[in-house]
This record gives C-alpha cells, sequence and structure tokens, in this order.
C-alpha cells in the first residue's frame, strides 16, 4: 500500500491464522475495505507514528511480539497525532487485568476473539460493519 | 422499562420521538428491557452518578454503554461526556454519542475527550432503526466491559 492511500482498517496481529481469517471475513462483508496488516507492536508503531494517514480503525490484539498491545495503545493516547483514532482490542485474553487496563488508557472498544471460526467469522464481520459504516472517526 | 440497577443502556435524549424509535430498534433486538431513559443532561448525571433522583441507585453498577445525544436541555452532552470520562469511578462506561451532529468540531471535541464512538442519527426511518438495531448488538452483546 502507498503511503499516500487512504486506510480503513490497520490490523495489528502476530497469529497468521487469525491474520488470514480476518481477512476473509472482511472481503465477505463486501466493504471492500482497505486493509494493512502489521505483525508487531514496534511495527504498529512505526506505522502509525509516521506520516501515513490514519487508518479509520485500529484492531489491535494484545499478545504481540517485540512491544505488546497494551504499550501500544498507551504510545497512541500519549501522542497527539493519534490520541483520537478508534482502538478496538481483538485478542483472546478474557483477563480482568487487561480489560481494565486497556479502558484505563482509553481504549474504544474491547472484543473477545470468539474460539469457534463461525462465531470469530461473524464478530470481525459485525466490527468491520460498525466502525467503517456506522462510526464516525474524527480523521 | 427495568429497575435501575438491572440497566444496560441508558439513552440520554431529549426529542421523544427519537426515544420511542431507539426503543422500539431496541425491542426487536430483545434490549429494551434493559433501558432506561433520561431526558437532560442534568438527569443523566444523576443517573451515572447515583445522586438525587437516583441516590438509591449502586454506582458501581455502571450500563454497558452509555447512549448519548449532544443537544440537550440543562447540561448539553459534551458536559456530560467530560464528566463521565473525568471521574476515576466512571472513565471505563461505554460512551457513545448519538446525533444529529455532523460537525466536525463536535467530532473533534468528543474524541479527544475519550467518548467511545461517535454515530449520526441516520435521517431516513428505516435506516435509523437499523443503526440503533447495530449499535445495540455491538454494545450490549459483542464488547465487553470491565465490570
Amino acid at each position: 500500500m502507498s503511503d499516500s492511500e487512504a486506510l480503513d482498517i490497520l490490523l495489528v496481529e502476530d497469529n497468521p491464522n487469525d491474520a488470514e481469517l480476518t481477512q476473509r471475513a472482511l472481503k465477505k462483508v463486501n466493504l471492500a475495505t482497505q486493509l494493512a496488516i502489521v505483525r508487531d507492536g514496534a511495527e504498529a508503531l512505526e506505522y502509525l507514528l509516521g506520516d501515513r494517514p490514519k487508518p479509520k480503525v485500529i484492531f489491535l490484539d494484545l499478545k504481540l511480539p517485540k512491544i505488546d498491545g497494551i504499550e501500544v495503545l498507551r504510545r497512541l493516547r500519549a501522542d497527539a497525532r493519534t490520541r483520537a483514532v478508534p482502538v478496538v482490542v481483538l485478542t483472546s485474553s478474557q483477563e480482568e487485568k487487561d480489560i481494565s487496563e486497556c479502558y484505563k488508557l482509553g481504549v474504544n472498544s474491547y472484543v473477545v476473539k470468539p474460539v469457534e471460526f463461525d462465531k470469530f467469522y461473524k464478530a470481525v464481520g459485525d466490527l468491520a460493519i460498525y466502525w467503517l459504516i456506522l462510526n464516525k472517526s474524527p480523521l | 422499562m427495568t429497575t435501575l440497577d438491572d440497566t444496560e443502556i441508558l439513552l440520554v435524549e431529549d426529542n421523544p420521538n427519537d426515544v420511542e424509535l431507539t426503543l422500539r430498534a431496541l425491542q426487536k433486538q430483545n434490549l429494551a428491557s434493559k433501558v432506561f431513559v433520561v431526558k437532560d443532561g442534568a438527569e443523566a448525571l444523576e443517573f451515572i452518578f447515583a445522586t438525587g433522583a437516583f441516590a438509591r441507585r449502586k454506582m458501581e453498577h455502571q450500563p454497558k454503554v452509555v447512549l448519548l445525544d449532544l443537544k440537550l436541555p440543562k447540561v448539553d452532552g459534551i458536559e456530560v461526556l467530560k464528566r463521565i470520562k473525568a471521574d476515576e469511578r466512571t472513565r471505563f462506561t461505554p460512551v457513545v454519542v448519538l446525533t444529529s451532529s455532523q460537525e466536525e468540531r463536535d467530532v473533534v471535541a468528543t474524541y479527544n475527550l475519550g467518548v467511545n464512538s461517535y454515530i449520526v442519527k441516520p435521517v431516513e426511518f428505516s435506516n435509523f432503526v437499523h443503526a440503533v438495531s447495530e449499535l445495540g448488538i455491538y454494545w450490549g452483546l459483542l464488547n465487553k466491559v470491565p465490570y
């Protein structure tokens, strides 16, 4: 993707299966979504804190190589350029500690990845429709 | 209408037509029984902070989402949002602005205050009902809150 192209979703996900499933689910809802995928927290920060246009929404996993999702969220919220970008944590963690910490840092929404294939698929579709069609992004 | 402490959706809306439409849309998703409606910003704050008319409410029972109009009598929506997000006890409560304002100024101001989501009310009837249904499903079922 070129640096100037508008981006709908930045997916921060190190698990290739989840990334592929997400991609397929997005295709299915037919939004012609401009999607970019980064595989770890360092890459996510590099992408978001650079000069590229900001995405309409970030789907952020928590357990990530190099820099974890919580730290990514913290840095995005601490930076005026990314403070307002909607961030949805999409994780398998149901731990109270993670949920509380994310809300404390200003996450927009926290969604637990459904374990079952069909439900995961449906959840990603619902997420995309919500954040790309219904929600108005500040950018 | 639900008992105060079972409220999952707090609707802050002064326009009776929009209230009725919203409740009808939520009914379709079987969520209407969990909705409590307040008509102005002052009442919204009393509900959230369990004061005044809502002093008998338990404050730790926060709704799963607050649907907040911006143009409201007494205390406006931006001020309500500001107070919810400025307080340690309530800043986790998801707040979705549901407004007819498309003004960039309002969008930016609310995101900077920590709004969870900003939805422009669709003008057309069936689109409005559809949007509220999606909203209800998203915040009532998909999103996870820390309480």
